[in-house]
C-alpha cells in the first residue's frame, strides 16, 4: 500500500524543477531510515521483555554481535544461514509486487529439492557439471510450476492465493514424504528415509577461502537480477500496475493472467532452486531435512524487505545472524530457543507498523514547487 | 526506551571490541578453558518435551554435578547445515571437545563432516550408524535398546485393558518404531492372546495436532490403553488422560501429565551412558566408538507404576523384568506371523535385543491392526 503511495509521490514529484536526484535521495534515505527506526524500536521492546525475564539486554546484544558478526567464523555462520532465506524470500517478494501474498515457498522448496535429487540420481553417470545443471533445471521447473499453479488458481478460479499456497505446502510435503518413503527411498536409509545420494562429484562446494557454499552467491545474484527485472523493465512495470490497480491494468490491455503466471513461476523457481541447493550443497539427498521452515522464515524476510528483491539481501543476512547467534544465547544465557522467535516476531511487527511512517516525516518529502 | 537501546548499542560495540581482542590474542577456546572439559549436547526439539529430547537433556543434567565438567546445550536445532554450525560454534566459541548430537538425522552428512574437520574433538551420536571401515575414528555411536521396555509396557497394558483393544500412536513406519509396536503387542498378547493393538501413523516425528486427533480416534474406537512412539508423547498422554484412558509412557516419565491413568513407561536412562563417556574422557582414556546396551546395562528403565496398576499386573511385569535382567531375553521369537498371516520368524529362531535382524524390521506382528 505504501509502495503505491510512494509511487504516486514519485509521479507527482517527477516534473518538479528540483529534478530527479533530490527526490530519489530523499526517498532512498526514507526507505533506509524507517526500517532502522523500526529495528531500534524492536530492540527496545525486546530489551523490556528480557528485563521482565530478569536477563540483561546488554549481555543479549553483545552475544548477538559475538555469535553473528564479530569473528570470521561467526560471519560465515551468519552468511551460511542466510543463503536459503534469500531464495525463499524472493518466492514471497516477487508475487507481492502484483499484490499477491504467496506463502508457498516451503512446499516449492521441498518439491524442488526432491525433483533435483531425483534428477541427480537419474543422471549420475553424466559429468558433474551436467548433473548439476539437470538438477537445477529440475528444481526450477518443479518449483516454478508449483507456485504457477497458485497463480493460475488465483486468476482463473478466483481462489485466494494465500490460502491455496498454504494448503499446497501441506500437499507438497506429503508428496515429498511419499516419494522419499516409497518409490525413491534408498533401502539403506532405514531410520531416516531418504532418497539415494547424488554423486559425490556433483556436490556444490564452498566458496574458496570460506565454509560458505556457492548458494549464497547464487542467491545474491538472483536478488540483483530480479531487482533489475522488477524495477527496470517493462515487465516489472506491468506487474507493479497489476499490483497497484488490477482494474486499471485490465483497462490498459495488460495481459494480467500471463503476468501473474510468470511472476508466480519465477517465485516458485527461486524456491525450487533453494531446494536444489539444499540437496546439492548440504544434505546430498532429499529427505525431511528440506522441511525445516526456510519457506516460512522467507515470508518474514520478504515482508521486512518490503518486497524489494535488493533489500532481501541485508534482511536475510540480519535474520541469518539472529539465528546464528541463537545458539550462543541459549548456551550462555540459559534462555530457551523460543526467545529468538520472540525477537523475530517483535521485529516483524515493528517493521510492519513502521509502514505508517512513510510520508510522515517532512525531511524525506520532495520540496515541490508550491 | 531509547536509553536501553543506547546502552545496548554501546555494549555491542564494547562486545565487538572485546571479541576482536580475544580472537586476536587467541583466548577464545584456547588454554584459558583447558581446565574444564566442555561437553556439548544438541537436541532436535525442545528439551522439555516430555519425550525424546527431554530424556537426553535429563542425562545431560545428571552430568552437571561432575566436577571439572561444563555442560553446554542447544535445543531446536534442525537436521541441516544448522547442526553443523551449532557444532562448530560449540567448538570454536565455547571450547567444547566432546559433543553429543542426539538426533538420528544429525549423523550423515552433518556430524561426519564436522568429525573430519575437527579431528581433535570427540563426537558421539545417538544411533547405531558408526562403522569402523567408513567413518572417522573420533566419531562414534551410542545406542540403547528400548524394545524390552515396550514389551513390559505391553504386559501391564494387557492386564489393565477391559476392552482388549490397545492403541498405539506412531510417527513413521521405520524399523525402530515397528519393533516397539510389535514388542508392545507381544507383551499384551502374552497376557491374553485375544488382545489387539490398533496403530495409527502420523507421518512426522512431531505433529501435535495429528497426535491428538489420533488419540481421540483411538478413544472413540474403544481402545482403553494408549501408548506411542513420537518425539514428544505429551499431547498423546494428556489427551488420553482427558478421555479417561490408561497410558503407557515412552522416552521419559510422563506420569505428571496423567496422574490417574499413567500405568508405567519405557524410559531412556542416558545419564549412565553420558557419565561413562565423560568419566573416561576426564581420565584421559580412549572413548569407545560404539556403546550399546539395554535394560541390563542400565541404559533403559521403567517408570514407577502408577496408582491404577493392579497387583497381578505388577507381579507379572516384575517377574518378566527379573528374567530380562538376567540377560539374553528374546521378545521376537519364532514361530511368529505378521498381521497378514505370513511367517516372519520360523520356529526355533529367537532374536535377542542386539540382533542385527531387528534393525531392518519391516512387518507388524499378528494382533496389530494397521499397515505400514
Amino acid at each position: 500500500m505504501s509502495q503505491a503511495v510512494a509511487d504516486k509521490t514519485a509521479l507527482t514529484a517527477a516534473p518538479t524543477t528540483r529534478g530527479d536526484l533530490e527526490v530519489r535521495l530523499r526517498r532512498g534515505a526514507e526507505t533506509v531510515a524507517v526500517p532502522l527506526v523500526a529495528l531500534g524500536a524492536a530492540a527496545a521492546l525486546f530489551s523490556l521483555f528480557l528485563m521482565l525475564l530478569g536477563k540483561s539486554p546488554v549481555d543479549f546484544f553483545a552475544l548477538v554481535a559475538q555469535g553473528a558478526f564479530a569473528s570470521w567464523f561467526s560471519l560465515q555462520n551468519t552468511l551460511q544461514r542466510a543463503a536459503p532465506l534469500l531464495f525463499t524470500a524472493l518466492c514471497c517478494a516477487i508475487p507481492a509486487r502484483l499484490g499477491l501474498v504467496v506463502i508457498g515457498a516451503e512446499g516449492a522448496l521441498a518439491l524442488g529439492g526432491l525433483a533435483a535429487a531425483a534428477a541427480g540420481i537419474a543422471t549420475a553417470s553424466a559429468p558433474s557439471v551436467a548433473v548439476q545443471l539437470v538438477m537445477a533445471t529440475a528444481g526450477i521447473v518443479v518449483g516454478g510450476s508449483w507456485i504457477a499453479l497458485v497463480g493460475a488458481l488465483r486468476h482463473w478460479r478466483g481462489i485466494n492465493e494465500t490460502i491455496s499456497s498454504l494448503i499446497l505446502n501441506y500437499i507438497a510435503i506429503a508428496l515429498m514424504n511419499h516419494f522419499v518413503e516409497g518409490p525413491l527411498k534408498d533401502p539403506a536409509s532405514l531410520n531416516k528415509p531418504s532418497t539415494q545420494a547424488i554423486p559425490e562429484g556433483a556436490m556444490i562446494g564452498a566458496i574458496p577461502g570460506t565454509d560458505v557454499h556457492w548458494g549464497l552467491v547464487i542467491g545474491i545474484v538472483l536478488c540483483v537480477v530480479l531487482w533489475v527485472l522488477m524495477s527496470r523493465t517493462t515487465f516489472g512495470f506491468a506487474t507493479r500496475i497489476v499490483g497497484g490497480n488490477l482494474r486499471a491494468a485490465q483497462l490498459q490491455g495488460l495481459a494480467v493472467g500471463p503476468l501473474i503466471l510468470i511472476a508466480c513461476a519465477i517465485a516458485g523457481a527461486a524456491a525450487g532452486l533453494a531446494g536444489m541447493i539444499e540437496v546439492a550443497a548440504v544434505n546430498g539427498r532429499a529427505n525431511a531435512s528440506l522441511v525445516v521452515g526456510y519457506g516460512y522464515t522467507g515470508v518474514l524476510v520478504a515482508f521486512l524487505a518490503r518486497h524489494n528483491p535488493l533489500a532481501v539481501v541485508p534482511i536475510a543476512i540480519l535474520f541469518g545472524g539472529i539465528v546464528a547467534s541463537g545458539g550462543l544465547i541459549q548456551r550462555r544465557m540459559g534462555l530457551p530457543d523460543a526467545t529468538i522467535l520472540v525477537l523475530q516476531g517483535i521485529v516483524f511487527v515493528a517493521i510492519l507498523a513502521s509502514d505508517t511512517l512513510y510520508g510522515r516525516w517532512r525531511i524525506f518529502q520532495p520540496r515541490s514547487a508550491p | 526506551m531509547t536509553q536501553d537501546w543506547t546502552a545496548g548499542r554501546r555494549t555491542v560495540i564494547k562486545g565487538l571490541g572485546a571479541t576482536a581482542l580475544a580472537a586476536g590474542t587467541g583466548v577464545l577456546g584456547g588454554p584459558a578453558r583447558a581446565a574444564d572439559l566442555v561437553v556439548g549436547f544438541i537436541y532436535v526439539g525442545p528439551k522439555d518435551d516430555y519425550g525424546y529430547n527431554q530424556a537426553h537433556a535429563e542425562g545431560a543434567a545428571a552430568c552437571k554435578s561432575i566436577p571439572g565438567v561444563k555442560i553446554i546445550e542447544e535445543e531446536n536445532v534442525a537436521e541441516t547445515i544448522d547442526v553443523q554450525k551449532t557444532m562448530e560454534s560449540m567448538i570454536n566459541l565455547d571450547g567444547a571437545t566432546l559433543l553429543f548430537p542426539t538426533s538420528f538425522g544429525y549423523f550423515d552428512p552433518h556430524m561426519l563432516k564436522m568429525a573430519e574437520k575437527y579431528p581433535k574433538v570427540q563426537f558421539r551420536h545417538a544411533g547405531g550408524m558408526w562403522n569402523e571401515s567408513k567413518h572417522p575414528k573420533n566419531a562414534g555411536s551410542y545406542f540403547a535398546y528400548i524394545g524390552m521396555g515396550q514389551y513390559l509396557n505391553g504386559i501391564v497394558a494387557g492386564h489393565m485393558t477391559k476392552s482388549k483393544k490397545l492403541g498405539f500412536v506412531a510417527a513413521k513406519p521405520i524399523p525402530q518404531v515397528l519393533l516397539n509396536i510389535n514388542s508392545f503387542t507381544l507383551g499384551a498378547r502374552a497376557v491374553d492372546p485375544s488382545i489387539t493393538t490398533q496403530v495409527i501413523f502420523t507421518g512426522e516425528w512431531s505433529l501435535p495436532v495429528k497426535e491428538a486427533e489420533a488419540t481421540n480416534t483411538l478413544a472413540d474406537q474403544g481402545m482403553d490403553v494408549i501408548t506411542c512412539h513420537v518425539d514428544g508423547p505429551k499431547v498423546v498422554v494428556e489427551t488420553a488422560e482427558r478421555r479417561g484412558l490408561f497410558t503407557c509412557g515412552y522416552h521419559a516419565n510422563q506420569s505428571k501429565l496423567a496422574p490417574k491413568g499413567y500405568l508405567t513407561g519405557a524410559e531412556w536412562n542416558w545419564a549412565n551412558m553420558y557419565k561413562m563417556f565423560i568419566d573416561l574422557d576426564k581420565a584421559g582414556k580412549p572413548l569407545p566408538n560404539f556403546a550399546r546396551g539395554g535394560m541390563v546395562e542400565g541404559y533403559v528403565k521403567m517408570s514407577p507404576y502408577g496408582p491404577a496398576v493392579s497387583d497381578a499386573a505388577k507381579k507379572h511385569a516384575d517377574a518378566v523384568k527379573a528374567d530380562i535382567l538376567k540377560g539374553g531375553y528374546a521378545v521376537i521369537k519364532g514361530p511368529l506371523k505378521d498381521n497378514k498371516g505370513k511367517e516372519v520368524v520360523p520356529a526355533g529362531t529367537a532374536y535377542v535385543e542386539t540382533a542385527i535382524e531387528l534393525e531392518s524390521m519391516n512387518y507388524l506382528v499378528e494382533g496389530v491392526n494397521g499397515s505400514i
